[in-house]
């Protein structure tokens, strides 16, 4: 097999990952256990070789505690909205398929963007654009132009979120500039 | 006696969202809006049960398997309800006079006329993309 070598430190976060889900399958975290579940991991991922996840080399955690906080938060809203919208409107809804444009054109952003906007209520990836970046979503209850532009910022301002907590210097810099601007 | 409240209130709203997306399935009108009933109510369903669990546990290795439990259930439900909502679109699933805009139409339609589809390819509609190969 014709395979690219990938060093160990590309692999670390999978293989930490992976001990830390050895040590919670057994419900003990004493060293011989992570020791043995490092060994596995090891094994694991050298065997069953995927393509490394291309990490962004950022990773902040004083972003990510009010970015869980957010997301918290408008779970329960839209859960609560969905529930309502199902009660009420039922079979009178009005959906939209609407383009949002990302900023980002790192994969593992718009996976994580994607990711974070389909596990809250009322919205749903329906098509990636990977040359463009652009998600095409479907939401419920969009009822008019305005309805639209609404979702598009708040999946921008989602997108933003996550790039202060793990996206590329790059990006980085391309937001404050345009926080800047405004 | 507290916990026995916090673990009674947590289940019942766990179990009101499975009720939201029994009744989202039933009232609501095409595929993909069932679609949002159906796989996303229970991301914080499942977290208020699995928050029960751990209250009602008082062991805190029983945590980190919790936590297991819900960040699997995050990483897949928005795949499958991706998957599902792609194709009922592909395949037209989906009730065009309940859309107030559809931006992935016009794309669809100017990539279908310049890569007109291929004669060698039967029982296409002549609309589907290359399947994400690009």
């Amino acid at each position: 097999m014709n395979r690219r070598h990938i060093p160990l430190v590309t692999e670390l976060p999978l293989v930490i990952w992976l001990v830390l889900v050895w040590g919670a399958l057994w419900q003990d975290f004493s060293p011989g256990t992570l020791l043995f579940g490092a060994v596995i991991a090891y094994v694991v991922v050298n065997f069953f070789y995927l393509p490394p996840v291309e990490l962004t080399g950022r990773f902040n955690v004083l972003w990510l505690v009010p970015f869980l906080g957010r997301f918290l938060f408008q779970l329960v809203t839209a859960s609560v909205e969905v529930f309502w919208l199902a009660v009420t409107r039922g079979p009178r809804l009005r959906n939209a398929v609407v383009a949002v444009a990302l900023r980002s054109h790192s994969d593992f952003l718009v996976t994580a963007t994607g990711h974070a906007i389909s596990l809250i209520p009322g919205s749903l990836v329906l098509e990636v654009d990977r040359s463009t970046s652009t998600l095409y979503l479907h939401c419920l209850n969009v009822r008019s132009a305005e309805d639209a532009e609404a979702v598009r910022r708040d999946v921008r301002a989602t997108e933003a979120w996550l790039i202060r907590v793990m996206g590329s210097a790059r990006d980085l810099a391309a937001l404050r500039a345009e926080e800047a601007r405004r | 006696m507290v916990n026995d409240v916090v673990v009674s209130v947590l289940l019942i709203g766990g179990a009101l969202m499975s009720l939201a997306a029994g009744i989202g399935l039933v009232r609501f009108p095409d595929l993909l809006s069932r679609m949002h009933a159906a796989t996303k109510p229970q991301v914080l369903g499942l977290l208020l049960l699995l928050l029960a669990l751990a209250v009602e546990n008082e062991n805190w290795l029983l945590v980190p398997v919790l936590v297991l439990c819900w960040v699997f259930q995050l990483l897949t439900s928005p795949v499958s309800a991706h998957m599902v909502g792609r194709a009922g679109y592909r395949t037209r699933h989906l009730r065009r006079d309940l859309l107030t805009l559809d931006e992935l139409d016009d794309v669809v339609a100017r990539a279908a006329e310049s890569h007109p589809p291929r004669p060698d390819r039967t029982g296409g509609t002549g609309r589907e993309d290359d399947g994400g190969r690009a």
